[in-house]
């Protein structure tokens, strides 16, 4: 990052590096004031508050009492947050890895048909620039009991959003269908990445369909496939939306995440204290992941 | 080119799954739009009737009036749009002028700076609500647009993207402009803001994107009706118009299409600007 080519000029700046750094203290403090006040306030302040906060006793407004690890200790044997946790995992479980194998379908084909690319790329990306909202009521139409087009297209009356083994399940498609473009788009990235040599000089051999795949396309794009079940992991570890909104977390909290259970601490019993110690539990589990997802991702390459 | 021919040719049985695969997806991804788009263009009694139709029996926009004269669409809309514009062009001016420091000033303290900012990647913003929304009370801005806006202009991802381009910039290129004796404002704003315009385009549609769709900061921020955008009111519909599902629809549709447009103009552009921000993340 750090290392540019030297032109004469930056090389003259390099070694009288000292006294520009000095005649460029203020306007870089100038230029990044802006953005440090709304970092500090927006997210510093309230990183490190999160992080005191899980140590008292507080309300959603007001801290009351420095309580020590009381909160953790709660915590680990709360039965409603390692539920939550579950059915955390549970979704990222049920979206990871269809989210990813449809995404390289996805990109397989709109790199095979590209005549074609605009309106298959545009079919399965355009529901990701739409708001959760949009995805919600539409699924809830579709899932309802008597009039939904999915009842009718299998017949009875089920009533998904409020079973125990579909409420998630349900949740899960209408996140695939929302999201799958962007992993589409990663995947296509690579795809085009690959030297088109590496197919000419394998065809020549002989090579051709799937061969092909197995033998060009699925090393050259492993990387890639590993970075975009990283990333969907960790996105869907930070479900909420879709289920607050389309199952309100029941029925019987069987689909209540993480960060569901969170807000109901924080807002609705305005426990903000414990909350903040499920907040802090939850970013471990996030950051935990994150790092072993970089590690993984930089032995892969 | 012939090569490529050859390997299609032989290889029919692929290119007809292809195909197929290619036809069933794209309905697949399809279906719920007209599905909903089918619906909202109904008689509201149609989508309760007993007998299952794909199409409308009696076409009519009435769904769609209804829904922008009785409900509070328009004014959500309207919040969406001011607030989406404003996160856009604040987070664009500060984070340019923070990626220019960053990249082309030297200052003692920048890599720690710059590595602190990083961190924001690290660290979910979804955890830190409750604090945050702890500062915005004191700062009493709930229910404001400030409090929709400000914590949505952190984006180091956007800061991240631009120090890069900024960094691949050869140094005497700036060079010039300072010893012409320009302040640093002025050659981001004259030197370098014209160079860089694809990718600051392509990061600011998106940055609108994420911000007309954001649902879990304003669903914190706000609790009146009138402060809603669109993607936290159409949860609300339900209250403002029954379980009316052509009017839910057509709410819906109205939601989709300004996005929906932007996605469809700037397309390249859209893309470009996602797969610019996903760079980090892994």
């Amino acid at each position: 990052m750090e290392t540019t080519t030297l032109t004469p000029a930056a090389a003259q700046a390099h070694t009288t590096g000292r006294a520009e750094g000095r005649r460029q203290a203020i306007p870089a403090a100038l230029l990044l004031a802006p953005f440090a006040a709304a970092f500090l306030l927006f997210f510093l302040v309230p990183a490190l508050h999160t992080f005191y906060m899980s140590l008292t006793e507080s309300s959603l407004t007001r801290t009351s009492a420095f309580v020590g690890l009381a909160n953790y200790a709660t915590l680990v044997q709360d039965p409603s947050f390692w539920s939550s946790l579950w059915n955390t995992f549970y979704f990222a479980l049920l979206t990871v890895i269809p989210l990813t194998a449809i995404g390289l379908l996805m990109a397989l084909l709109v790199n095979r048909f590209v005549r074609f690319q605009s309106w298959l790329q545009g079919a399965f990306f355009l529901p990701y620039v739409l708001p959760i909202s949009v995805m919600t009521l539409i699924a809830d139409w579709m899932l309802q009991p008597s009039s939904g087009v999915i009842n009718h297209l299998v017949g009875g009356q089920n009533a998904w959003l409020s079973d125990v083994h579909w409420a998630l399940p349900a949740v899960a498609i209408g996140t695939v269908w929302w999201t799958v473009g962007f992993n589409m788009l990663m995947l296509l990235a690579g795809l085009r990445n690959i030297p088109g040599e590496l197919y000419e000089a394998a065809a020549l051999d002989g090579a051709s369909g799937f061969t092909l795949f197995r033998a060009i396309t699925w090393p050259a794009l492993r990387p890639v496939v590993g970075t975009a079940l990283l990333i969907q992991l960790i996105a869907s570890l930070k479900v909420f939306g879709q289920t607050y909104i389309l199952t309100s977390g029941g029925p019987y909290n069987t689909s209540r995440v993480t960060l569901h259970y969170m807000y109901e601490t924080a807002f609705t019993q305005s426990d903000a204290g414990y909350a903040a110690a499920v907040a802090m539990a939850f970013m471990f589990v996030v950051i935990a992941l994150s790092l072993l997802a970089r590690m993984v991702a930089r032995r892969a390459a | 080119m012939s090569v490529r021919f050859h390997i299609m040719r032989s290889q029919l049985g692929w290119t007809i799954a292809a195909v197929l695969a290619s036809v069933v997806l794209m309905a697949l991804w399809l279906f719920p739009l007209l599905w909903a788009l089918s619906t909202a263009l109904r008689p509201e009694h149609e989508t309760v009737s007993a007998v299952f139709h794909w199409l409308p029996q009696t076409w009519t926009l009435d769904a769609f009036t209804k829904t922008l004269s009785a409900g509070n669409v328009p004014r959500w809309l309207f919040n969406s749009a001011l607030v989406a514009f404003l996160v856009t062009v604040v987070t664009m001016a500060i984070s340019l002028m923070a990626a220019y420091a960053f990249s082309q000033l030297r200052f003692r303290g920048r890599s720690l700076l710059f590595g602190l900012a990083m961190l924001a990647f690290l660290l979910p913003f979804e955890a830190l609500l409750v604090p945050l929304f702890r500062t915005m009370h004191q700062l009493g801005m709930i229910n404001s647009y400030a409090g929709l806006v400000l914590p949505q202009v952190v984006s180091p991802v956007v800061i991240y993207v631009f120090k890069q381009f900024f960094d691949a910039i050869p140094a005497d290129f700036r060079e010039a402009a300072v010893m012409d004796g320009a302040n640093p404002l002025r050659v981001l704003w004259s030197v370098y803001l014209p160079i860089s315009g694809n990718i600051v385009w392509a990061m600011a549609i998106v940055t609108f994107i994420g911000a007309w769709n954001n649902f879990l900061w304003p669903f914190i921020i706000v609790t009146s009706n009138d402060m809603m955008t669109i993607p936290l009111g159409l949860t609300q519909t339900y209250d403002a118009f029954g379980v009316r599902y052509a009017q839910l629809m057509a709410a819906a549709l109205l939601g989709a299409l300004p996005v929906a447009l932007a996605y469809v103009v700037f397309q390249r552009r859209v893309t470009q600007g996602f797969l610019a921000a996903s760079g980090l993340k892994g």
